[in-house]
């Protein structure tokens, strides 16, 4: 099963986990990108792009999908606003064994971070700040788009 | 006509964050398209100022600023994505 979804309720990540396992493929890899408590922020807002968002969410899954032969994948992503302590994306990936499942989940969470439409703004109280991206974030994608490791 | 849309500070700094444009045959490029909607407002001259940071998709396929505009239904203009 490959599900790309966006959604602005808080995501329920252990319910998801479960579900993911119930089929009893040997590997489930996760990954959960939280809300930084950090630097004073009180609150992050997700801004992103409908036409385009869930489409390019579900082209990376099926990507993943086809390149490490995966048994399922499902990737959430929350939009508007949420607070520090909240999942804003969680990405599942399962396989029968674990080097492909963590190797699609590390690489979709670097492909969504670099090539899809979200933008994400930090509130510091009435104070928002759009966030710029980093370059590490080009360096991460460099290691899948430039150098594909092998399948 | 093509619909323009617009995202996050580029979105605020235009004021809108979609607008109805005919764009004139000149205009060849995206390249070309941020001369010419410039020239729309001083807003939109700010706003598109700096070609470094902003990035583009048409018909919601990402694309560089060379891309060629003519057959385009949607252009979308936005800073560097940080989603994840």
């Amino acid at each position: 099963m490959i599900s790309a979804t966006l959604q602005a309720e808080a995501i329920d990540i252990g319910a998801i986990i479960a579900e993911a396992q119930a089929d009893g493929a040997g590997a489930v890899a996760t990954f959960s990108g939280v809300v930084r408590g950090d630097d004073g922020v009180t609150a992050l807002e997700l801004e992103h792009y409908p036409a385009m968002t869930e489409a390019v969410m579900r082209a990376l899954a099926e990507e993943a999908a086809a390149r490490w032969s995966l048994l399922a994948v499902r990737v959430v992503h929350r939009i508007g606003r949420m607070v520090p302590g909240e999942a804003v994306v969680l990405i599942i990936t399962v396989a029968p064994h674990r080097h492909e499942a963590l190797e699609a989940c590390a690489f979709l969470i670097d492909l969504l971070k670099s090539e899809t439409p979200f933008w994400k703004r930090e509130w510091r109280g009435d104070a928002g700040a759009w966030v710029e991206p980093r370059q590490s974030d080009d360096r991460a994608l460099a290691r899948w788009r430039e150098h594909p490791v092998e399948d | 006509m093509t619909t323009i849309l617009y995202f996050a500070w580029v979105r605020e700094a235009i004021g809108t964050g979609e607008e109805r444009v005919a764009i004139p045959e000149a205009v060849a490029t995206l390249s070309d398209l941020i001369d010419w909607l410039s020239e729309k407002s001083a807003r939109h001259e700010a706003a598109l100022a700096d070609r470094d940071r902003l990035r583009f998709a048409i018909d919601q396929h990402f694309v560089g600023i060379d891309a060629a505009v003519s057959n385009a239904r949607e252009i979308a203009i936005f800073p560097p994505v940080t989603g994840g």
